[in-house]
């Protein structure tokens, strides 16, 4: 039992040296902050004249950033991480060690959940430091902040989970990068223009409130919108959704779901495939 | 299962879609012996191989490895006493020896002293800084020896393990595969280079598509065959017809020159031939026997089948 503990550490400990030495680490961190900073600092004009703190502007603008951005990040470092190892022949190596296929995936997981940690916690908290200290020490709203932050790492985490199970269905690292791609298109950009073109189709008689707010649900993307911005009241009132109203458990059962089911599914898919 | 028994295969099929790779094998492979599998690319020994490590399951039949199925769970302990060579082994591009090796056997729960030794004992240990893309194919092969006897294995497979290194590598390569089979380590060797694999075989197995053509020592395969032991006899001038004249009645004599003759017989006449021949007294000078070489023993088997 120990050694089994010990193995997922190892796993994620490789992971996780794979991604400072390819630049990973650097190039996520580099991209979260320069983009935090700028859309900060050019969100923060109307504060003044609506009175709301520079950190819940932030919190609204780095929220529409990371529902984006993340998701792409997420995929970008796990579409490769099993369909790579059977394309490269290193799989077959590290299944002949005393390692259970649940503990490969459960590892990776660890090992890029890490990454992304990091490249949040850097790239986000850089932010919110030169944000608190231009604004004379005012720390209004850092608790919506500090939310943004932890939900990105767990938006970060489903698209992790999604990208394993798309490295565990493709054949090759060809398909699974267009795989990886479709995924996020459809997840993040299309199931919005289409719900929007639903909305408008319908015009109201068919669906209802109740059914709309279960549909943005059920995307983890707009789940971690709705939980950012339904969260704190302040920013509820900033970006206007008081018309969607499913407090902060909803969108977290919905995002936790969407790490687990396809993390088992992967478990699953991987324990079938044969060398 | 007889714990004399490192590997039981019974009745083991393996087909992928329609293709039969692996029909109906019966094998046992004892603990501590060093078991040869032979037979054309694509004959099926590189399947045997993962189907006793657990790697593929077999589409009927069981295998059991150290008396378990190597495709359960609870195998995956078990993998700690294993020891895997893979044909043209891959390694991550961008790490070094040392950082691989390092990482290897801290999945294995090695200590961190052995992998010095292990890089040494292939000698890698000057080369342990450079990173894996910039490793020739004979120093992949050489680390990948390495890693597969991390922790001193019970169980040690090496698919075609010496493709592609030159014969002095090759030699220590068996030097340090022979010094484990002294420690006792059940070696599984898949090879199609005959005549070196000969001195490392405690028995063989011979594979044509798929089947299990023929297995045991060489002796016993010689047997089998039927394939003649040659005696060389070198005699005193001007007798060399003489004694071919004594000979001809009980054995098939040819004469290679006014010195020399050989002398061919049934390996089980071998002992009777030596008696023969040193009745001759001093008119023979000296006297060399040729067993059957796997590759005539080989060939005979695979007679009817294109390489």
């Amino acid at each position: 039992m120990s050694r089994m503990l010990h193995t997922i550490p190892i796993l994620a400990s490789k992971e996780i040296r794979d991604g400072m030495r390819n630049r990973w680490v650097a190039a996520t961190i580099l991209l979260l902050g320069t983009l935090a900073l700028t859309l900060s600092f050019l969100g923060s004009a109307p504060t003044g004249e609506l009175k709301v703190a520079a950190l819940e502007v932030s919190v609204v603008s780095l929220t529409s950033l990371s529902m984006y951005l993340i998701p792409l990040i997420a995929l970008m470092l796990s579409f490769d991480a099993l369909v790579g190892e059977f394309e490269h022949g290193t799989m077959l190596l590290l299944l002949t060690y005393p390692v259970e296929r649940w503990q490969i995936i459960a590892g990776k997981f660890l090992g890029h959940s890490a990454i992304l940690l990091v490249a949040i916690l850097i790239g986000y908290g850089t932010t919110l430091g030169i944000l608190i200290y231009v604004n004379d020490g005012d720390t209004t709203g850092w608790q919506a902040y500090a939310t943004m932050m932890a939900s990105s790492l767990l938006l970060g985490c489903v698209f992790l989970a999604i990208g394993y199970l798309v490295s565990s269905l493709a054949r090759e690292r060809a398909v699974a990068i267009g795989a990886a791609v479709g995924t996020w298109l459809v997840l993040v950009v299309f199931y919005d223009l289409a719900l929007l073109s639903a909305l408008i189709i319908d015009e109201g008689k068919h669906i209802s409130e109740g059914l709309f707010s279960t549909l943005m649900l059920a995307n983890p993307a707009d789940a971690y919108r709705l939980f950012n911005f339904t969260g704190f009241e302040q920013i509820g009132r900033l970006v206007g959704t008081s018309g969607v109203e499913t407090g902060l458990i909803a969108p977290l059962v919905s995002m936790g779901v969407w790490v687990v089911v396809p993390f088992l599914l992967t478990v699953v898919r991987f324990h079938k495939r044969e060398l | 299962m007889n714990n004399s028994h490192a590997i039981v295969l019974s009745s083991v099929n393996k087909r992928y879609d329609k293709a039969t790779v692996v029909d109906n094998i019966d094998l046992q492979i004892n603990t501590g012996e060093s078991f040869v599998l032979i037979g054309h690319n694509g004959a099926g020994k590189t399947t045997l191989m993962k189907l006793m490590l657990g790697l593929t399951k077999p589409s009927a039949g069981k295998v059991k490895v150290l008396g378990e199925d190597p495709t359960s769970g609870s195998f995956s302990a078990k993998r700690r006493v294993l020891g895997y060579l893979p044909e043209s082994v891959s390694f991550y591009h961008h790490m070094t020896g040392m950082e691989l090796l390092s990482y290897y056997a801290r999945l294995k729960g090695v200590a961190k002293s052995e992998v010095n030794k292990r890089l040494q004992q292939v000698g890698l240990l000057e080369a342990a800084g450079k990173r894996m893309h910039t490793y020739s194919k004979g120093m992949r092969q050489r680390l990948g020896l390495a890693q597969a006897i991390l922790g001193t294995p019970e169980l040690l497979f090496l698919d075609e393990p010496t493709t592609g290194l030159d014969p002095s590598l090759r030699r220590d390569f068996y030097q340090i595969i022979g010094d484990l089979r002294a420690s006792g380590t059940t070696v599984v060797i898949s090879s199609h280079s005959l005549n070196e694999i000969e001195e490392q075989a405690d028995r063989i197995a011979l594979i044509r598509s798929g089947k299990l053509v023929a297995c045991g020592s060489l002796e016993d395969l010689s047997k089998q065959v039927g394939l003649p032991v040659r005696t060389r006899l070198t005699v005193a001038t001007d007798q060399a017809d003489r004694i071919a004249g004594q000979l001809e009645p009980h054995y098939q004599v040819e004469k290679v020159d006014d010195h020399t003759l050989d002398l061919v017989c049934p390996v089980d006449k071998k002992i009777a031939v030596l008696r023969h021949v040193a009745d001759l007294g001093d008119s023979i000078l000296d006297i060399s026997m040729t067993a059957p070489r796997l590759d005539e023993i080989y060939l005979h088997f695979m007679s009817g089948e294109k390489p």
